[in-house]
């Protein structure tokens, strides 16, 4: 078996190396995922919603003409289909934005192109951002590599399905409920949700204003580290970027020795499934081995977060979603007698029906009469949860709690049921409303009573700022010790998924 | 339930968007069980929690400038579902313009 061949299993961080060795081209680098896990999985997995050789092969030629190889060289990474790419369509897996390309690149991807990174096509999600399970596609679902009969969770099921499989070591998808951490659990890889304000949200589709953020994607603590480092950091571009510059994952020196780690059992000891407090155990117990120390205590039950949550991001998403006009860009209802027509005809075509449902909530939850009801309250409700937070970490350094109250579901088992759907995300919102960091962390598979093995994972929280410390958590329970450290040597076999 | 039909039909003319009659019904009572476990909230100790419009971060300013990046009307109308010379194109917004 040829290096070239087998790139597609290597840590992001040891194929940038062996490229910037010149063992391997970027375009062999690229390649390798698409010719041998993609080939395998991508026709029943469906990860991806636009995948386009030619600019593939532009993207690796362009790195690979790059005077100074970067952090990332040669590394593929497929991003949602809601950020911004100048070789690929940007849909959002929408009808409403049927073949636009943008005319600019988003500001990660730009800083993915520039730590010498290849965008390798776009992945599929839920049709702007608004769904768990990846269901609500314009282009139909993307499934579980682990079980081609449950969902990869969603919204950005795609990316964390394809490095699942194989496809690339990296993946880009954005969070404005959990949309990177609740897919990452699903999928068995780690899922970065940065600090509100870390990393640029300029050309990410909007969606829920102040509480979307670029995630990432990756199957190893270090690598999701290292693409946080290429993308961290203020832009001139969006005025919610922080301006003093990120924290710096690499000068985590500590490990997790002496690390207290907040335990609020009284949010799982109802509605969670056994094989998600089982995974939460584990990694307590292997952080404590470690030499962490957990802290019990109760906290906000996450239901009140749900319940601030769908009416803070509908409202901002009822005023996001009205540029979709059929004006400038995207698609256009062609009988349309007047302009008002051309907007309703165009925006009742081109929107599916969970994205109508969330702009109709979140017009009367704005609307004169009960904006003081709903709104008002749901941003005090804000106030309080992330004062919550806060008092948390005057206790502790970190939270670990699950990602998802369940194991990957089945396709269809939600669809019909909108409120089912949304308390899907009832662990990951709360970090959202609160602007502060999250971390999934995969730690093993639950054994399957007549299904295949599926992927177990915990979710880490800190206090803004808080990412070098969730990484080197992250590390400690990939590697089951404190010895690696994040960015020190230390092969780690992933759980690949197995063909069915 | 929170939203009535007449509800429903009222927001999604604000909305911009065409509810077709047989889904109305169903759209409210979805619509409904969202907000009814919103009301949840009233359960929540707010006293002395201002509104967060935004998660706090540093609120930046800068001088302004121009962005050397700016999109040129060319670029911008490339995506336009219809344009000509310039500009995007819509079907009438004001009748009746010469009588």
């Amino acid at each position: 078996m040829s290096a070239a061949r087998e790139a597609w299993r290597l840590p992001a961080t040891a194929l940038a190396a062996r490229v910037r060795a010149g063992e391997l081209s970027v375009a062999e680098a690229v390649e390798s995922g698409w010719e041998g896990p993609a080939a395998q999985w991508e026709a029943e997995v469906h990860a991806v919603a636009h995948a386009d050789a030619a600019a593939r092969a532009a993207g690796a030629a362009a790195a690979q003409r790059a005077p100074r190889p970067g952090p990332l060289q040669g590394v593929p990474v497929l991003v949602k289909d809601n950020l911004c790419t100048t070789d690929f369509p940007t849909t959002c897996a929408s009808r409403v934005l049927a073949g636009y390309r943008p005319p600019y690149d988003a500001t990660v991807i730009r800083r993915l192109r520039d730590a010498g990174a290849v965008v390798t096509g776009k992945g599929n999600m839920d049709e702007f951002a608004m769904g768990s399970s990846t269901e609500y596609s314009c282009y139909g679902p993307t499934r579980n590599p682990f079980d081609l009969e449950r969902v990869p969770g969603g919204s950005s099921g795609g990316p964390a399905a394809a490095v699942a499989y194989g496809l690339c070591p990296l993946g880009l998808g954005s969070d404005t409920g959990g949309s990177v951490r609740q897919p990452a659990a699903f999928c068995g890889v780690f899922g970065l949700k940065p600090t509100y304000g870390r990393l640029s949200r300029y050309g990410l589709v909007a969606f829920g204003s102040s509480l979307d953020q670029v995630g990432i994607f990756a199957r190893h603590a270090g690598d999701a580290a290292a693409a946080y480092a290429a993308l961290a950091g203020p832009d001139p571009h969006d005025a919610t970027t922080r301006l003093s510059p990120a924290p710096d994952v690499w000068r985590w020196e500590h490990g997790v020795r002496g690390l207290r780690f907040g335990w609020p059992a009284n949010l799982w000891r109802e509605g969670v499934e056994r094989e998600v407090i089982e995974g939460l155990e584990e990694a307590a117990a292997s952080l404590e081995r470690a030499g962490a120390q957990r802290v019990p205590f109760d906290f906000l039950p996450g239901g009140y977060a749900v319940a601030t949550y769908y009416l803070v991001a509908t409202a901002e998403a009822s005023s996001n979603l009205a540029r979709f006009d059929g004006v400038r860009y995207g698609f256009r209802h062609a009988d349309s007698p007047d302009v008002r027509a051309l907007y309703t005809r165009t925006r009742s075509a081109g929107f599916g029906p969970e994205v109508q449902r969330r702009i109709l909530l979140g017009t009367y939850a704005l609307s004169a009469g009960y904006y003081d009801a709903y709104y008002l309250t749901a941003q005090r409700a804000r106030t309080r949860i992330r004062r919550e937070y806060q008092a948390a970490f005057m206790r502790c350094d970190l939270m670990m709690m699950p990602a998802s109250p369940t194991l990957p579901f089945r396709l269809g088992e939600k669809t019909e049921d909108p409120l089912a759907m949304y308390l899907s995300d009832i662990f990951t919102i709360g970090a959202n409303l609160a602007g502060i960091p999250g971390l999934t962390v995969p730690v093993g598979l639950a054994a399957g009573n007549g299904r295949p093995p599926l992927p177990r994972a915990v979710q880490l929280l800190g206090p803004d700022d808080s990412e070098p410390v969730l990484l080197a958590a992250g590390r400690a329970l990939e590697v089951r010790g404190d010895e690696a450290r994040l960015g020190r040597e230390h092969e780690t076999e992933f759980a690949w998924p197995t063909k069915q | 339930m929170s939203i009535s039909r007449d509800d429903v039909r009222k927001i999604a003319e604000l909305a911009r968007l065409e509810i077709a009659e047989d889904r109305i019904e169903r759209m409210a009572r979805e619509l409904s069980a969202v907000l009814d476990y919103a009301a949840s909230l009233g359960q929540l100790d707010l006293q002395g929690c201002e509104p967060t419009a935004f998660a706090p971060a540093e609120a930046p300013l800068r001088e302004d400038g121009l962005d050397e990046r700016r999109l040129t009307p060319e670029m911008a109308l490339a995506a336009a579902p219809e344009a000509e010379q310039g500009f995007f194109l819509v079907p009438p917004i004001v009748e009746n313009l010469n009588p």
